[in-house]
């Protein structure tokens, strides 16, 4: 097996994914619906408050792309349990890691929409200013999606196998993911206040170090988890 | 040693399994050749299953060892799943694809180029609903999309759970001629089966387990 062998692999994994869960009536749609769903109860939380709705913006855009990044991660390997796809994918010849790679990818790609949608829906709701570091408050996103993605996609696949996994994801996840909740929320309020206090940039020194520890620890860990 | 390849397709040695306290498998040896078919006859919990599990590398086992074309199921996990076609009882195809996106994605899972979806296809007689989601598909027809499957890996070694089911008489037909072909050509067939009737005309041996051990030779 070459790289080429398993780059197709990893795509054609991910390619899978996301087209199942465009196609499925509980996938794109559902997902992306409870992430404005939530936007909108927290603004209705709120008040009418302008100047409170702003400073929460960027908390509840962050919680909304939580809790239905936490169903989208469930529903990946639960699209391989429905039809006994898992014991088929496990046997195909190759790494294992490969198959984590595309699933990644594919959750990537899926909660990279997904993102689009819940903070597109939370600049109109929440009458959010676009500042002029705008690139570097998309860099911001970027970094806690992977963060989210890479952890997500691994606890997913170790709660796929349980009854619970529905509970057991969040119950999983989410402690793990207070580092990132912290830093994507802290850098993305200081650049949307033009960041005076120059306290973006460690933040996203911490992501940046968070992405890449879990990332490899993940990799490693993945071929143990799947095959416990 | 048959051109380079061990005779043996198959070798297990005191295989031991258990889940929790109970043990499934107590002692299981078996020896399936090149060219030969053989099926694992037994009632519901005898441990046929996991034997084929194991063998396929999804089950590591306790105690005992088990190798395919003298590559071991624990040591060399990847290089035996290169070599064995694992046919389940579901059929584990994605319901939200077509059944040429099913056999597209397991091509390239298997490094063979596309061309051999479309005569994989043709093979089982299901190239007219080829464009169609497996969703709407019959449980025979999903039963030989994943015969396709089979038919386009071309494995050395088939362990097969219970193909049979949901399948009509021309289904049958076509699930033997596709073993046949593979056995004939110097592969190796173990087979779990509840009715030995459909596959009869074409086994070598059974052998029957019964509460995780061999209790019979045919």
């Amino acid at each position: 097996m070459t790289w080429r062998d398993d780059w197709r692999r990893v795509r054609a994994i991910a390619r899978k994914d996301v087209t199942t869960e465009l196609r499925a009536k509980a996938g794109f749609n559902s997902v992306a619906s409870l992430g404005v769903t939530i936007l909108i109860l927290l603004g209705l939380a709120l008040g009418p408050d302008a100047e409170a709705l702003r400073n929460a913006s960027v908390g509840a855009v962050w919680l909304a792309t939580l809790f239905s990044g936490v169903l989208a991660f469930n529903r990946s390997f639960q699209v391989e349990l429905e039809s006994g796809a898992l014991e088929p994918l496990l046997l195909y010849p190759g790494p294992r890691w490969t198959i984590f790679a595309g699933k990644l990818l594919g959750n990537l790609i899926f909660l990279t929409l997904m993102v689009a949608i819940v903070v597109a829906a939370g600049i109109v709701l929440f009458g959010v200013q676009i500042p002029a570091d705008w690139p570097s408050l998309i860099g911001v996103l970027a970094l806690g999606v992977v963060g989210l993605v890479v952890l997500g996609t691994f606890y997913a696949s170790m709660a796929s196998r349980s009854r619970a996994r529905e509970v057991l994801l969040p119950l999983l996840l989410f402690p793990m993911l207070v580092p990132v909740l912290l830093a994507a929320t802290t850098a993305s309020k200081a650049l949307l206040g033009a960041d005076v206090m120059h306290e973006a940039g460690a933040w996203i020194r911490l992501l940046v170090a968070y992405d890449l520890v879990f990332l490899i620890a993940t990799f490693i860990a993945f071929e143990h988890v799947i095959e416990a | 040693m048959v051109n380079g390849q061990p005779d043996r397709a198959i070798n297990v040695i005191g295989l031991g399994k258990r889940f929790g306290a109970r043990w499934v498998l107590r002692g299981v040896s078996l020896e399936v050749r090149r060219g030969e078919a053989v099926a694992l006859l037994g009632p519901n919990g005898s441990g046929k299953s996991t034997v084929l599990r194991i063998l396929g590398t999804l089950l590591n086992p306790n105690s005992g060892s088990a190798s395919v074309n003298g590559l071991d199921v624990v040591r060399d996990a990847s290089g035996v799943r290169g070599q064995v076609g694992y046919l389940a009882h579901t059929p584990g195809l994605y319901d939200d694809l077509t059944a040429r996106e099913n056999l597209r994605f397991a091509a390239d899972m298997l490094g063979l180029p596309y061309a051999a979806v479309e005569s994989s296809l043709e093979r089982v007689g299901l190239a007219h609903v080829a464009g169609d989601r497996v969703r709407g598909f019959s449980a025979g027809m999903q039963r030989r999309l994943a015969l396709a499957r089979l038919v386009l890996q071309d494995p050395r070694v088939l362990l097969l759970d219970e193909p049979y089911s949901n399948l009509d008489a021309d289904g049958v037909e076509l699930m033997n001629s596709v073993i046949a072909g593979i056995v004939r050509s110097g592969g190796a067939l173990l087979v779990a089966l509840h009715e030995l009737a459909p596959a009869k005309a074409m086994l070598d041996r059974t052998l029957t387990l019964v509460e995780g051990r061999i209790e019979g030779a045919h």
